[in-house]
């Protein structure tokens, strides 16, 4: 086989050529190279030589050289393995440590480093809804610049307003919450599971979209922040601490974000203005999101671990208990709650007012019984775990 | 017994290159360890006075040990090379726009080269130039890791650069570091002209001396040129160390380096450091 490189030089990129020659023959076959860059010999010396591959000056010809193809080459994919394939039918029960960041598919060289991804088994992290969900999540993203008409008027009385911006500054906590948990999961989880980082990913950018607009909601009309409690910030806490990736999911997702479904419809339809009817929906359609992974995730879950109804249990139970002490949802959210639903403070309206926020309390019980009873607990297990849920809501 | 190796710390690499080494080794039985010198020719010293076994020596510092030991009644082998070790050139290259057709068009001008102890860009170069009758050079020298044998890349391609700017008239380096230079734009592409290329030469070996363990430092041999880079343990450390495979060592390509080191009078015959201006 011959190469005729023309006037390209190796510093213009006739490697590229030569090696793809070199790949045309068998290991020990000869390629003959010619070229009228006046610096070829050398550079074909010294380039074969560092890749192990033979040179030879041709004896009665001027400008031809021969390579004979080395074994190095060959010998770096000895051992090389596909990382399973890149469909979802392609994806392992347990992708090993050393596949690391390669992608789902791709031929991976033998040897590097292992990877410390400790989420690495089908089983433990995935669900089928995963990327039909990412597909839905990365078309549904909104920008807050444009998705809120910020500029609408609104005419709030100053109390009332100041109950939307003690509700912000709660939500605003349990956005970052919300954000911080997937985003602790998704660095955990094998990366062969692309389809479930992805769909954290997206997870943990809804969030951030919700506390810029919860934030800006909450300073629209020149207000300051509201107020965080101890012991709304030590309900958190603990779904902060929880490793087991189920158990995390089951506690934010089903639970938490589960509850705050009702919440953010409660809010949206008490609002006092278009733009916090507006961003409750938009974040209220992110959520409802994040609980069918989570739902679906536990539901796959249920199916190849009997133990698993078990530990959801438990970790309802431990949660309630670490959360025994203190007053749970802070008292001037409970309050502004009522004012916003009573949207005034004539004794009728706070009736009434109080009254719905029962009720948002009734739907959220709903909600979580109906979402345990899909993963299979029998109604008065699942009323008296609802019970047990945090009464910060998240 | 103990077989030690001693090495030259040009890089701050060498200490991941000899400890994933002397990892591996160990893993294969051999009871092996390195030691890390500042400079070529305290490491030569060490090895004939038999304070180590065995020499990760450059092509320079190997032509000392064989003198100092022949010297002290000792001898050192060549025992094992790296394959990208055989048959390097150097070469003289000129701006693109330079009137000099053939070396000797060289006549009376300044040429650039590295370190004053680096064999590829700077003894051998000049002795090839001397021996093509090119008289009365002004040598523009550039000491970068002087001491180093011209494993630090600096001096080299501060000729290069010289040339560029137009400083000099030509710049000596090795044919890898011509390519290197070239596409990492030190040299741009169109700039400069090779000029000239000289003989094949040798680079590094491992030296072992005659004081060493002998079945250990026969296993040591063994065990490098059993280094496959098939192997994805081994890999990374070839890959390091800037090779495809070992092969047995050899003398016969330290001809020219020999030649230009009695030239220049760099060592005496019974390997004595003779350069006035060589301070390691």
């Amino acid at each position: 086989m011959s190469l005729d490189l023309g006037m390209l030089g190796f510093d213009r990129g006739a490697h590229l050529l030569v090696r793809r020659a070199l790949g045309g023959v068998g290991v020990g076959d000869r390629i003959t190279v010619t070229g009228g860059d006046p610096a070829l010999g050398v550079h074909l010396r010294a380039w074969a030589r560092a890749e192990g591959h033979g040179f030879a000056e041709v004896a009665d010809r001027t400008a031809t050289w021969t390579l004979s193809r080395g074994t190095a080459e060959r010998d770096r994919w000895v051992g090389a393995e596909r990382a399973g394939g890149p469909g979802v039918d392609g994806i392992v029960a347990r992708p090993p440590g050393r596949w690391g960041l390669a992608a789902r598919g791709a031929l991976v060289e033998a040897g590097g480093p292992e990877s410390r991804f400790d989420l690495a088994d089908r089983d433990v992290v995935w669900a089928d809804l995963a990327p039909r969900l990412y597909a839905h999540a990365a078309a549904a993203q909104w920008d807050p610049a444009t998705a809120v008409e910020w500029a609408a008027p609104a005419e709030i009385p100053p109390d009332v307003e100041a109950s939307v911006v003690q509700v912000m500054t709660y939500l605003v906590e349990n956005e970052q919450t919300a954000l911080v948990v997937p985003a602790g999961l998704l660095a955990r989880v094998h990366p062969h599971f692309r389809e479930v980082q992805q769909l954290l990913a997206v997870q943990a950018a809804d969030e951030a979209r919700h506390m810029e607009v919860f934030t800006r909601r909450a300073l629209l009309h020149g207000g300051e922040m509201g107020t965080s409690s101890a012991g709304g910030r030590s309900s958190l806490a603990t779904l902060l601490v929880e490793p087991d990736f189920s158990l995390a999911t089951f506690l934010l997702s089903v639970l938490g974000e589960g509850s705050f479904l009702a919440l953010l419809a409660f809010l949206e339809r008490h609002a006092p203005d278009p733009v916090t009817a507006r961003i409750t929906h938009l974040a209220r359609v992110d959520e409802a999101r994040h609980v069918a992974f989570g739902v679906a995730h536990l539901e796959h879950q249920g199916t190849v671990d009997p133990s698993l109804r078990g530990r959801l249990r438990g970790a309802i139970e431990r949660r309630h208990d670490a959360l025994a002490d203190t007053a749970g949802l802070n008292a001037d959210v409970f309050d502004a709650l009522v004012v916003l639903a009573a949207g005034s403070w004539s004794p009728e309206a706070i009736a009434h007012g109080f009254a719905a926020v029962q009720e948002l309390h009734q739907a959220m019980d709903d909600g979580r019984r109906a979402r345990l009873a899909r993963l299979g607990f029998p109604p008065d297990e699942a009323a008296e775990l609802s019970a047990l849920h945090t009464r910060n809501f998240m | 017994m103990t077989l030690v190796m001693g090495g030259v710390a040009y890089d701050p690499k060498v200490v991941t290159i000899w400890d994933g080494f002397r990892r591996w080794l160990r893993g294969q039985g051999l009871d092996f360890d390195y030691v890390l010198y500042s400079n070529y020719e305290r490491q030569v010293e060490e090895l004939v006075a038999g304070r180590i076994d065995a020499a990760w020596n450059s092509p320079l510092a190997w032509l000392r040990s064989e003198r100092l030991a022949a010297a002290r009644g000792r001898t050192v082998v060549s025992a094992v090379m790296r394959d990208t070790d055989q048959d390097l050139t150097s070469v003289v290259v000129v701006r693109a726009d330079s009137p000099a057709r053939t070396v000797a068009d060289l006549k009376g001008a300044t040429v650039a080269v590295g370190a004053v102890d680096s064999p590829q860009s700077t003894l051998i170069p000049l002795s090839y130039l001397h021996g093509e009758g090119v008289g009365d050079l002004t040598v523009r020298r550039f000491d970068v890791g002087v001491g180093l044998h011209g494993d630090h890349i600096g001096g080299e391609r501060d000729a290069a650069r010289a040339l560029v700017a137009g400083e000099v008239d030509a710049a000596c380096m090795i044919d890898g570091n011509h390519l290197l230079f070239g596409r990492e734009g030190t040299l741009p592409a169109g700039a400069t002209r090779i000029l000239a290329q000289t003989p094949v030469y040798d680079h590094c070996t491992m030296a072992v001396v005659d004081t060493a363990p002998q079945a250990e430092a026969a296993e040591f041999v063994r065990l490098l040129e059993s280094m496959s880079y098939a192997d994805p343990e081994v890999r990374p450390l070839l890959d390091l160390e800037g090779l495809r495979r070992w092969v047995p060592g050899r003398t016969s390509g330290f001809g020219p380096l020999g030649r230009a080191v009695d030239e220049t009078g760099f060592y005496d015959a019974a390997g004595g450091v003779a350069a006035v201006d060589y301070v390691p």
